[in-house]
């Protein structure tokens, strides 16, 4: 049930012949309340897949945005149970709209890896990106979260040649998030020239749809990257938002969806 | 005579765990790295000539074998198992630090990496991987907390001597858990040319494996020098644990002499009753995974790592290297800890008594030499790693003493 969410969307951007726009926010970011109000405003604003990051203190592949953001939304108190409320209080007003989780092993393999999936099911979550646990380590974490139906996201990398993405594509759902460059999220960016061969060999090894992500930052690349993917995620510049709205003084809600609008109408309108 | 050798223990396992502990827990970029690391070290290990490569610089560069000494007035003062301490101290550059990092730039250059990255808490692993790359040309980049920048100064100034850049990195409590984080960074980014030189016996696998073997030249010597300076095995090694580099090597060698007590030593800080106060993860933390690798972790309920605190720069770390939590969990070692104010005791002790002015890493482990020697007895031996030299720390002491240098 919960894993059909995300290929009847995938189903629906192809037959729409566009690609999806995937805004990542941080949970509690800067509040659990403002938070709470960036994910129910974002459907209207264009998000076709959200993805929710999970706070952790030592997220070791993220550039210093997401870094800080993790520490705005551990600051603001949230816990995996607390994004997993934030998420069910979203699923109230949205029942489409496929969710991801996206973050680091610790806390879910502290929550209970089986524990966590029930829940998560539960709360309305359709899958988890977990960046530290590649395939050799995920036997665990993929049952429980088969259990539940649940997708656990893999990712692909500039580095993955065909060997290895046959262990990626081996039992995953879903899609395939491909981390179009060799770095931490928001530091450098994607080209799009060396994006589209790379979706097309790992389309072909695995058969799923591929979202592409890390380094995407303005509607221009973004467009560049929906003509050659099925879906563009795009994060370190929404939390970078957040930021400056906190440094301005300003409310992040509107600046925030205000920024997605402009992300999605560029990712919507690129194949035209 | 010691009792037969059970030759059971052959850990890690193909996936690089010890036990459920250990494992690759990095960032999908970095996996195809780490089995190409993986695939290098195991063939270099194969190769005679790179062992021999090894022990050619560990010889007349870092001045191998260093003595094991009988301290005859610490043994006195104690009036227990007679006391021996193995002096790494009397290395190049001060510590246990430079055996990994001589074998790990061998095999980088053997793997033809061009670029050396490193992260340090003390600044002893720092110093010792600025060493290296000096001596064989290669540019280094270290990452160090700020904080630990602030209170290691002298080791800084070293590291910039040899040709190091430090990069202070401000993030989290800005120390070395965080030092770890800022390296995997810049790896994850620099897959292509870039060598990580991990300074302890913790992260992906091949690491905590590779670190040990290069450190376990420190328990093939004392086995050695043992059985020729005290006609047996020692009762019992100890040592000091942060990630557990210098005690995974003094004890590996001897995991299968059954008659050997094998004693880690954590730092306890202000005391394991006293929350996020120390840096015991054996003894104040539990399982999880960080920096690539199961082991136990100072982490709260909802698995937010914690900074932990030590006086010791060098054992300020919230994990522990996998192999030791495997061989916590299986009785082989034991392990104990030692609070801020005992080392500072041992410090001073050890300074006055045998004219050795040990690091802080160490005096824990020497903190409790007293009462595991009166635990084995007269008649008995016990070693414990001196793992490197006070110098770095006599402005942190002098500041706990309330003196003005």
């Amino acid at each position: 049930m919960t894993t059909s969410r995300i290929d009847a969307r995938f189903a629906k951007l192809k037959a729409e012949n566009r690609a999806g726009f995937v805004p990542f926010v941080m949970t509690g970011d800067p509040s659990r309340e403002e938070a709470l109000e960036i994910l129910k405003g974002l459907p209207e604003a264009g998000a076709d897949i959200i993805e929710v990051g999970l706070a952790f203190s030592d997220p070791m592949a993220e550039g210093p945005p997401v870094q800080r953001a993790a520490q705005r939304g551990l600051k603001a108190g949230m816990t995996l149970r607390g994004t997993m409320d934030l998420v069910a209080e979203f699923r109230k007003t949205d029942q489409d709209t496929p969710v991801i989780l996206m973050g680091y092993l610790n806390p879910v393999e502290s929550y209970g890896y089986a524990r966590f999936a029930k829940e998560a099911a539960e709360a309305g979550i359709d899958g988890l990106i977990s960046v530290d646990c590649p395939p050799e380590e995920a036997a665990d974490l993929a049952a429980a979260m088969d259990a539940e139906q649940l997708s656990l996201i893999r990712l692909a990398t500039p580095t993955s040649d065909d060997a290895r993405l046959e262990v990626i594509a081996r039992g995953t759902s879903g899609f395939i998030y491909y981390v179009s460059v060799a770095g931490v999220t928001g530091v450098k960016e994607a080209q799009a020239a060396s994006v589209a061969p790379a979706v097309a060999r790992v389309r072909k090894a695995t058969g799923l749809p591929v979202a592409v992500g890390f380094g995407i930052k303005t509607p221009e690349r973004a467009a560049e990257i929906a003509r050659v993917s099925d879906a563009v995620v795009v994060g370190s510049a929404l939390v970078d938002e957040v930021a400056a709205a906190l440094e301005a003084g300003e409310p992040a809600v509107p600046r925030v969806l205000a920024k997605v609008r402009t992300l999605s109408d560029a990712v919507r309108n690129a194949r035209n | 005579m010691n009792a037969p050798l059970k030759n059971t223990y052959a850990w890690p396992d193909e996936q690089g765990r010890f036990g459920p502990y250990g494992g690759r827990f990095v960032p999908e970029t970095l996996m195809p790295l780490i089995h190409e690391l993986d695939a290098a070290y195991k063939a270099a290990k194969a190769d005679p000539s790179f062992q021999e490569e090894l022990d050619g610089y560990l010889k007349y560069y870092v001045g191998r074998e260093s003595p094991l000494y009988h301290a005859e007035r610490l043994t006195e003062h104690f009036g227990g198992a007679r006391v021996w301490l193995k002096r790494e101290d009397l290395n190049h550059t001060g510590a246990h630090k430079i055996n990994n990092c001589m074998g790990q730039i061998l095999l980088a250059r053997r793997m033809g990496k061009t670029r050396i990255i490193a992260e340090t808490g003390a600044g002893q692993h720092g110093v010792a991987s600025a060493t290296v790359c000096a001596r064989f040309g290669l540019p280094c980049t270290v990452y160090m907390g700020a904080v630990d920048v602030e209170r290691q100064q002298p080791n800084v100034f070293r590291m910039k001597l040899l040709g190091a850049e430090v990069s202070a990195v401000t993030a989290g409590a800005a120390t070395l858990k965080d030092a770890m984080n800022e390296a995997m960074r810049d790896w994850v980014t620099n897959v292509e040319d870039t060598y990580y030189i991990i300074g302890t016996a913790a992260g992906p696998a091949p690491y905590p494996e590779m670190v040990r073997d290069f450190q376990s030249v420190i328990g093939k010597e004392i086995k050695a020098q043992s059985l020729a300076q005290m006609g047996h095995l020692p009762n019992a090694v100890v040592a000091c644990i942060g990630g557990g580099s210098n005690a995974i090597g003094a004890m590996h060698p001897f995991v299968n002499d059954e008659s050997v007590r094998l004693i880690g030593v954590e730092a306890a800080g202000h005391g394991l009753d006293v929350d996020n106060g120390h840096a015991a993860s054996l003894k104040g933390g539990r399982p999880g995974v960080l920096h690539g690798n199961r082991t136990y972790l100072l982490q709260d309920a909802d698995g937010q790592i914690l900074e932990g605190h030590s006086i010791s720069a060098g054992l300020d770390y919230p994990g522990i290297g996998p192999e030791h939590a495997w061989l916590n969990d299986l009785g082989r070692g034991e392990y104990r800890s030692t609070t801020d104010d005992e080392a500072l005791d041992a410090f001073q002790m050890i300074s006055k008594l045998e004219g050795i002015i040990p690091a802080l890493e160490p005096s824990h482990a020497l903190a409790r030499a007293g009462e595991i020697a009166r635990e084995v007895g007269k008649g008995g031996d016990i070693v414990v790693v001196l793992s490197g030299r006070g110098d770095k720390d006599i402005f942190t002491v002098a500041k706990h003493l309330g003196v003005e240098l």
